[in-house]
């Protein structure tokens, strides 16, 4: 059975990663492709008129970067929950640093859950989402 | 509450998951490579976890909403299992709650909705739980 156990932890960290700058056409693809055309995500007029200084990231764009950090071991697993709450905005050309430790891994009879904290700040450190993501590890 | 949307079926389509995909930045073989996926322990190919986001989960009749001002606090989803891509799930929403908290800028009204999408056997295979936030000022545009 060891051949199941998946590599994990508790203290391991997800590698950190910087994304490249916000900018608009990213948000109008991300727009495009999820369907929500929520204005204040692509219209400068939109965003001001709401008392923003300008556009911002979509939240569940954010919680889908954090979410490709598992994504290379879902060839072992698949998410079994995952949760962001949206702590703050992300403006254009902010930078966001996306990350995550080992919380918790328990083990089943046959296979495993990995529980894992995420968090997405900017560069400057500004906390935008924070998130838990149980992954079911099934197998090599 | 227990105000309950009607189901509308969605499918999860081959070109939305690769557009998606590419939206967020991630280009996994198993979201796109029709033969990677296929010798995958999930024999097909299989859509990010939060694709729900494309799906039409149905309209609330009578949960009144802001056209704008809306702020979107929480949010989670819960899987039995990788949605597939090609398959078709039977999507409803339900309005779970709704409570306010007094904050430093007034009062916040918080919607708290939950959506299912079931596969074509009857199984659940998502649960999500949406949280929204309504300044005092957006809530009283709306009003009660």
């Amino acid at each position: 059975m060891r051949g199941r156990l998946s590599p994990w932890t508790v203290g391991d960290r997800l590698e950190e990663r910087e994304l490249p700058p916000v900018d608009r056409m990213a948000l109008v693809r991300y727009a495009g492709a999820s369907g929500d055309f929520n204005p204040i995500h692509i219209v400068d007029e939109e965003a001001k008129r709401t008392g923003l200084p300008g556009i911002i990231q979509h939240g569940m764009l954010t919680m889908a970067q954090m979410g490709t950090l598992v994504s290379p071991y879902l060839a072992n697993g698949f998410v079994e929950h995952f949760q962001t709450r949206f702590v703050g905005m992300l403006f254009l050309g902010e930078r966001l640093t996306i990350g995550g430790e080992v919380t918790a891994v328990e083990a089943h009879a046959d296979d495993q859950t990995i529980t894992f904290d995420l968090h997405a700040r900017t560069h400057e450190g500004r906390q935008i989402a924070k998130g838990t993501l149980r992954f079911r590890w099934l197998g090599a | 509450m227990g105000t309950r949307s009607p189901t509308v079926r969605n499918t999860v389509e081959r070109g939305a998951v690769r557009r998606f995909a590419e939206a967020i930045g991630d280009r996994n073989a198993l979201y796109l490579d029709e033969q990677v996926a296929a010798q995958s322990r999930w024999g097909r190919l299989i859509a990010p976890p939060t694709f729900p986001r494309v799906f039409d989960f149905g309209k609330l009749p009578n949960v009144p909403l802001p056209p704008s001002g809306i702020i979107h606090g929480d949010q989670s989803y819960t899987y039995t299992r990788p949605l597939f891509v090609g398959e078709d799930v039977d999507c409803h929403t339900l309005f779970k709650e709704t409570y306010e908290r007094k904050g430093s800028g007034g009062t916040l009204r918080f919607l708290v909705f939950e959506r299912v999408a079931d596969d074509a056997e009857g199984n659940r295979v998502l649960t999500t739980r949406d949280v929204y936030i309504l300044t005092e000022k957006v809530a009283a545009e709306v009003g009660r």
